[in-house]
């Protein structure tokens, strides 16, 4: 069976996870930084040509970073003692790539689907470093990711922003201090046109009617939710004592939160009509939508999105996959930039993220935009909608010193990134990658024979019972399976 | 009753979605030079300050010393590079329009054996991918039956029909066709433990042993067919297929085991390719490789064998998770190296305008630019036994050329002149006009 790019894409999120392959022993690159606890060492990047980003472009300039900042940036900056120098003569450095709609590092399925309202399921709870992807993204110049629920409901689970600290505990994942998210979701997705296998339940909504109303019927609980604890928390204040709390409700918790400013909407969406609808809910219930994810109609209304002050996270020329894709128009990032909207280019895709350089780039031929607006896709502008931009998005002194450094002009379609630093740190070296190739294909042997000799001790003992603390041989590790070690016919 | 709502609801949805009003396909036929332009002609080193006559659909001379024909719209290049339009090997075009929507998919029979399902006999010419396709200078492609799409989802075809290549401009496919059969799709039977069920939206697991005895049975039941094919011929040639009873797929298996019409394999691993090459080696079948995830594993066998790859996407995830990351992106400069032919492809309509992306990425991870070039003009029109008509820029080939401001590949590029058929073909389409119509909408209130 093949499955077309388009409708993998739409699929992959599904099914990636529950078709987890049965794989044999796995070898993971050692390209993370030795030892991430010490303190970070003083870099000195120069002779490159400086991508800011935010003030203009810098030839042959240098980077100074320390305590995991940038300390420094200008055309000549004299090496401090102590200091790692790379030479990037020839070489182009910008911010580190930051992907506004991802679900990398996620252990198990992205959707919660069984239930129209989701809130209560976090995706930071179930964070996983070891994910493959993280790895690749990094090696694609992604230094940051918005990690979100998938778009099963109108109002689906919490969502988490991370670095790509590859080789860090799952505990290190999250981007200190931003605010987390909750995915909503509307159209086809959430009313199930596409997904739901035959032969499953269905569940509400069925309509765009529906998600609507679902979303305003959960604020509209929460509203009174939060209320009856206004009231509790005024009352305490005033010096009532034994008062009895209300009942903690963590399905509303999430979006009394909204309410408050304390947590970001992130809101898939396609076509005009329902971008509107949610603007108008937002409204009603006094809460903000931080950003419109897809929104591939988002051209369309674009001044209502500038007036509305959200921002838009699109993707650069994917269209026609389903019917809500069929308008969609890879001059959506220009139009929607000209109408004053923060516009970012997202991935929604492990392997889409290695490129998102190039995704941005498409956005100067279709629709005209500059150099610097077509980088800002992809760092200072998801940094703004992400709440993170004094952090990160662009090359300024005091911001962290997430960079990538590439061996051409990003925004062609020949450059490759050479390194990848997070908080002053190399997380990705492709040097370093390339050499430690060889002996981890020796490992990879290695671990081959030693499971096919488990796999033939197993055979071997017919009829000698296992004796008592040795294991049953249903315990031991299964031979890997043919269908991915080869070589069987 | 819901299911007949529906329809309606979809065919209303197409219908409307159809109608949005797109600048005819082509204009009149006439006669151009093309002059003072890099013009590479892919036969040789590129030609500065050149000059290009297009005569009646065709090149008709290319160099610097040329007569401009009396009465040719002259066009100056100066600045301009010249290119045989890019040719895309595998796309559903014409075949499908939304993936998701499988009323406007066309692309995958019932059944596993339809070796007499043809692409040409359902491509629909006013298909809106067509015009965005060929606006980043794609001027032809192969529709392939069974090679993707949404509604291929659970498809059991082996022998999924026959591909036709297509100029990417035409008011009918008569107009559009290079050659109705090209190709007869083969999707390699796989040892499948795993797979996922889309009726239970679930994962299942069957035991090695009954995986390969499938795989077995798929096998030889292919081999069946292809024996049948063989009688089937014999007795045509013995006084005609009146002795037989007609058989219309055995009719199109002729040429294949003929070995007339090639096989397009889909495979991805390692084995599966080895056991797809001992096959048509045996069966004495032309095989082309499509997909192709680990060719690099087996790439000693695929050269020794003449057999050549069109590549799986470059923006491919690496099959296996301890791969190298760049395995997708190095693994085209590989093969080039070991001398196996290979050719670029979308492997899909949407995403056929990132065709170009796709050699341009090979080339960052080592492929020689030329070989990119090429393996998206020339060597997919060798690959299909097209390259009498088109692939480079060559007096009597026909006339599908580009005009471009700067490297085809490249995403700042724009194609300023396209000729299909040596007819000068516009670039508008439902994007540039959605576009327009919105770049210009008044301010909200």
């Amino acid at each position: 069976m093949k499955i077309s790019i388009n409708a993998s894409r739409l699929l992959a999120v599904c099914i990636a996870t529950l078709l987890a392959a049965l794989a044999p022993p796995q070898t993971r690159p050692a390209n993370a930084p030795a030892v991430a606890s010490e303190p970070a060492p003083i870099i000195l990047i120069q002779n490159a040509t400086i991508l800011t980003v935010s003030h203009g472009n810098i030839e042959h300039g240098s980077i100074l970073i320390k305590d995991g900042k940038i300390a420094e940036v200008g055309s000549s900056i004299k090496a401090p003692k102590d200091a790692q120098v790379i030479d990037a003569a020839g070489q182009f450095v910008m911010p580190g790539i930051i992907d506004c709609h991802s679900h990398i590092a996620i252990d198990g399925s992205v959707n919660e689907g069984s239930i129209a309202v989701s809130s209560i399921a976090n995706i930071a709870d179930v964070l996983n470093p070891d994910d493959i992807d993280i790895y690749r993204d990094l090696a694609g110049g992604v230094t940051v990711a918005n990690v979100l629920h998938g778009s099963a409901n109108p109002i689906g689970g919490q969502t988490v922003v991370i670095k790509l600290r590859w080789g860090q505990p799952a505990s290190k994942l999250p981007f200190e201090g931003a605010l987390p998210g909750i995915k909503f979701a509307l159209g086809e997705n959430p009313k199930h046109s596409n997904f739901g296998g035959r032969g499953t339940e269905a569940r509400y909504p069925a309509t765009r009617m529906g998600v609507e109303e679902t979303i305003r019927g959960a604020f509209a609980e929460a509203r009174d939710y939060k209320a009856t604890w206004d009231v509790y928390n005024q009352r305490t204040a005033a010096g009532e004592k034994n008062l009895i709390p209300p009942r903690r409700d963590l399905r509303l918790d999430p979006l009394v939160e909204v309410m408050e400013g304390k947590r970001y909407v992130h809101a898939h969406c396609y076509r005009e009509d329902e971008i509107l609808m949610l603007l108008r809910v937002a409204k009603e219930f006094g809460f903000k939508v931080r950003t419109l994810q897809h929104v591939l109609e988002g051209y369309k209304v674009a001044d209502e999105l500038a007036a509305a002050g959200v921002g838009a996270s699109t993707f650069s020329d994917w269209w026609a996959y389903k019917v809500e894709a069929f308008n969609a128009v890879p001059y959506n990032a220009a139009i929607m930039t000209r109408r004053g909207v923060i516009v970012s280019v997202n991935s929604d895709d492990a392997e889409e993220a290695t490129h998102l350089n190039q995704e941005a780039a498409k956005s100067i031929k279709f629709g005209g935009l500059s150099h610097d607006e077509a980088l800002k896709l992809v760092t200072l502008n998801p940094a703004i909608q992400l709440g993170i931009d004094k952090r990160v998005g662009s090359i300024d002194t005091g911001k962290d010193a997430d960079l990538v450094i590439y061996n051409h002009d990003p925004l062609s379609a020949y450059a490759v990134v050479q390194q990848t630093l997070i908080d002053g740190r190399v997380y990705f070296d492709r040097q370093r990658d390339l050499a430690a190739r060889p002996n981890l294909e020796k490992e990879k042997k290695a671990l081959l024979e030693k499971e096919k000799k488990a796999a033939a001790a197993e055979k071997k003992p017919e009829g000698n019972a296992a004796k008592p603390g040795e294991k049953k041989p249903d315990e031991k590790p299964k031979p890997p399976s043919a269908a991915v070690s080869g070589g069987v016919l | 009753v819901k299911r007949t709502l529906l329809t309606r609801f979809l065919t209303l949805a197409v219908a409307y979605f159809f109608s949005a009003a797109i600048a005819p396909a082509q204009t009149p036929s006439t006669n151009y030079a093309i002059t003072h332009a890099k013009i590479f002609t892919l036969t040789g080193p590129p030609i500065d300050d050149g000059i290009l006559v297009i005569r009646d659909g065709k090149i008709a001379a290319v160099g610097t010393n040329v007569d401009i024909p009396s009465g040719a719209q002259v066009i100056d290049g100066k600045g301009l590079q010249v290119y045989p339009g890019l040719f895309d090997p595998v796309t559903q075009m014409g075949l499908s329009e939304i993936s998701a929507v499988s009323a406007t998919v066309d692309t995958s029979e019932t059944g596993a054996f339809n070796p007499d399902a043809v692409a040409a006999d359902a491509i629909l010419p006013s298909s809106e991918h067509i015009p965005v396709t060929r606006a980043v200078g794609i001027t032809e492609v192969l529709a392939v039956p069974a090679s993707g799409g949404f509604d291929s989802r659970g498809s059991a075809n082996i022998l999924g029909g026959q591909a036709s290549a297509i100029h990417l401009a035409g008011w009918t496919i008569n107009d559009m066709l290079i050659k109705k059969s090209v190709a007869m799709v083969l999707d390699w039977p796989k040892i499948e433990t795993q797979s996922f069920d889309f009726a239970t939206f679930s994962r299942k697991n069957k035991p090695f042993a009954e995986a390969k005895q499938e795989y077995e049975k798929q096998v030889n039941e292919l081999s069946d067919w292809l024996d049948n094919a063989r009688h089937y011929a014999q007795a045509w040639g013995h006084g005609g297929p009146a002795e037989y009873q007609r058989d219309l797929k055995l009719e199109a298996l002729v040429p294949v085991v003929r070995g007339e019409l090639p096989v397009l394999v889909f495979a991805e691993r390692a084995r599966d390719i080895r056991n797809a090459v001992e096959f048509c080696d045996k069966q004495r079948l032309k095989m082309i490789l499509a997909g192709g995830a680990e060719a690099y594993k087996v790439k000693e066998l695929l050269r020794s064998k003449s057999i050549p790859v069109v590549l799986q996407p470059t923006l491919t995830e690496p099959l296996n998770e301890d791969d190298p990351y760049d395995r997708s992106l190095t693994q085209p400069a590989e093969l080039a190296d070991a001398r196996v032919k290979i050719a670029f492809g979308s492997f899909d309509n949407s995403f056929a305008r990132r065709l170009g992306q796709q050699a341009a990425n090979a080339v960052a991870y080592g492929l020689p630019y030329d070989e990119a070039l090429k393996a998206v003009t020339l060597y997919p029109a060798q690959i299909f036994g097209l390259a009498d008509q088109i692939g480079t820029l060559e007096t009597g080939k026909i006339a599908n050329v580009i005009v471009t401001n700067g490297d085809p590949l490249e995403f700042t590029t724009d194609v300023r002149y396209l000729f299909i058929k040596g007819q000068l073909t516009p670039t508008d389409n439902k994007h540039k006009s959605l576009y327009d119509k919105y770049l210009n909408r008044p301010a909200a209130k």
